[in-house]
């Protein structure tokens, strides 16, 4: 018994498709280890300063871009400063979009939760900093722990960081409330044995669905304080920062592509078995 | 909307299809797109090694020397030894001097190793051993708790058991059979459940890829549909025709194919 492939792929493209021009909403269920990312940074008060790990390329974008539009977005609302850097060598594009795209919503009032925020202009250096790429992330993690200066004597616009107003007086992790890495592959978990292990920064992750069920040990010894696998996670995010954007609009898409692919499984395992008798009784 | 705006959009929502052709079968639409982007990935990294590492890191620092004193004159001398040891890489393309390459390379290693070595220990054995024990030795957790609960004593029972089921499964030295092929079969339950959990987050990957290029797609058509692009939507109207009779003339020729075969 044999089934083309290729109708499987065309299914779900006309399931997808289909939902996607579908216009409905699905819930969505907050985990305890999303709630626990949104809790911390929702507690930061104006003038803290976090760093954000943008450690993914276009190819997880679909994934891990909700999550830092949401956090980032919530930061900047909250007047709170924040440290960007990659360690993915295409990542650079991936913060510069969000910071742009984040500049502009940021300049309409808005009302997130209740709070109601005025809209106004974040300024390079004063309310952010971009320090931009580098290589090798073990090594990297390991100097910024000591210095952020000992990696990134400039930031990603050529700007030297002694001259950077947000800098001034921040030296290492030590002026970081928390540390919340966006990554796709291992970065993650030199996070977790560099940042963590080393300096003992608070980390959280959001990761890609591929890697969410390889963080949750992680999650369990406290080695992380929060997680958001793929984009439930983001989307469970979004509801938490009351900002709903492709990921909670992808939820419902994942709804009925999920089914038709358990339909697939079942009748699959129902072919595998048919064909097994078939052959016995032959 | 901006022209360049509109032609970006215009251009992504083309590769996006040429990629999916790829899924019928490999073509020249999904070579071009496959090509293009491994060719714009190195040709974009090769250009922020220089302006992201190479030049601040390495000819900033040297900045207060003079390149015809190759530098010796720089108060930060010792950025020339990594500079040295970078340089000295590049005696791989010589099969005559390629060992030369060998001596940055064991340096890095040495480095890497014993970094690596005693965190890597303490973040991802002793600390997951630690994790996997300490919910079974404190009394409270027992009570109180939901099974459910990842930090409640039954359930961690169940994961120190499993974790120890699990590596059983991998041990050879001793036949599975009588009681250890009970303790291997419940280590492939737990490996299956794992394996599970991580085909059930790849899927839900998968789809969230899928999904964000069909939402790509819808900001391509409203980019399009509006503002005054009547030429260039012309244009790709026509690209995008004839990828479509050739999607159909391929569609036809499968079934034509298939025919052919059952008849003989």
């Amino acid at each position: 018994m044999s089934f083309d492939r290729r109708w499987v792929f065309l299914s779900l493209a006309i399931v997808c498709v289909g939902t996607y021009l579908w216009d409905f909403s699905v819930p969505i269920t907050i985990s305890e280890e999303a709630r626990s990312i949104y809790d911390e940074v929702a507690a930061l008060k104006e003038g803290d300063m976090i760093y954000m790990s943008v450690d993914y390329d276009p190819n997880a974008l679909a994934e891990l871009h909700p999550t830092t539009y949401a956090l980032a977005e919530l930061c900047f609302r909250k007047k709170v400063k924040v440290i960007f850097g990659t360690l993915s060598n295409l990542g650079q594009g991936m913060v510069d979009q969000v910071l742009h795209d984040i500049s502009d919503s940021l300049r309409d009032t808005a009302t997130y939760n209740g709070v109601f925020y005025e809209g106004r202009e974040i300024v390079n250096g004063v309310d952010y900093v971009f320090l931009g790429y580098k290589p090798y992330p073990a090594m990297v993690i390991q100097a910024m722990g000591l210095d952020f200066r000992v990696p990134f004597p400039t930031d990603y616009y050529g700007t030297p960081i002694d001259s950077i107003p947000i800098m001034q007086g921040t030296k290492n992790f030590d002026q970081c409330k928390l540390v919340v890495d966006m990554a796709a592959g291992n970065v993650a978990e030199m996070w977790i044995t560099y940042g963590h292990g080393n300096y003992g920064v608070p980390l959280a992750l959001a990761v890609t669905g591929v890697m969410g069920a390889d963080m949750y040990p992680y999650l369990r010894s406290g080695q992380i304080f929060g997680l958001a696998a793929g984009l439930l996670g983001a989307a469970q995010l979004e509801k938490l920062c009351d900002n709903p954007g492709r990921a909670m609009d992808g939820m419902r898409i994942q709804l009925f592509a999920h089914i038709l692919i358990i339909l697939f499984i079942i009748m699959g395992n129902i072919g595998f078995l048919a064909t097994r008798k078939l052959n016995k009784l032959k | 909307m901006e022209w360049s705006t509109f032609l970006w959009t215009t251009l992504g929502a083309f590769l996006t299809l040429c990629t999916f052709s790829f899924l019928y079968k490999d073509n020249p639409f999904y070579k071009f797109a496959e090509h293009l982007v491994v060719g714009v990935s190195a040709g974009y990294f090769a250009l922020v090694l220089w302006h992201q590492i190479l030049i601040p890191n390495l000819f900033a620092r040297l900045n207060d020397g003079d390149w015809y004193f190759l530098w010796l004159n720089s108060a930060q001398l010792w950025y020339l030894i990594p500079a040295a040891l970078g340089v000295m890489m590049w005696t791989r393309f010589s099969k005559k001097k390629s060992w030369i390459s060998r001596w940055p390379i064991a340096l890095y290693m040495g480095i890497a190793a014993g970094m690596a070595v005693p965190r890597e220990m303490h973040a991802r054995v002793i600390e997951q051993l630690h994790s996997a024990m300490r919910g079974i030795i404190d009394w409270n957790n027992f009570f109180g708790s939901s099974v459910f609960d990842t930090t409640s004593g039954i359930a961690s029972i169940i994961i120190f058991l499993g974790t120890l089921a699990a590596l059983f499964y991998f041990f050879f030295s001793k036949e599975h059979s009588g009681v250890f092929k009970g303790i291997s079969s419940f280590g492939i339950w737990i490996l299956m459940i794992g394996f599970g959990a991580s085909f059930g987050y790849t899927v839900m990957g998968r789809i969230s890829l899928f999904v964000q290029r069909i939402q790509v797609l819808d900001d391509w058509t409203a980019v399009s549909w509006q503002g005054d692009h009547g030429g260039f939507v012309f244009f790709w109207f026509l690209v995008f025709g004839v990828f479509i009779v050739w999607a159909v003339f391929e569609i036809v020729k499968y079934f034509k194919n298939k025919g052919t075969t059952a008849e003989s």
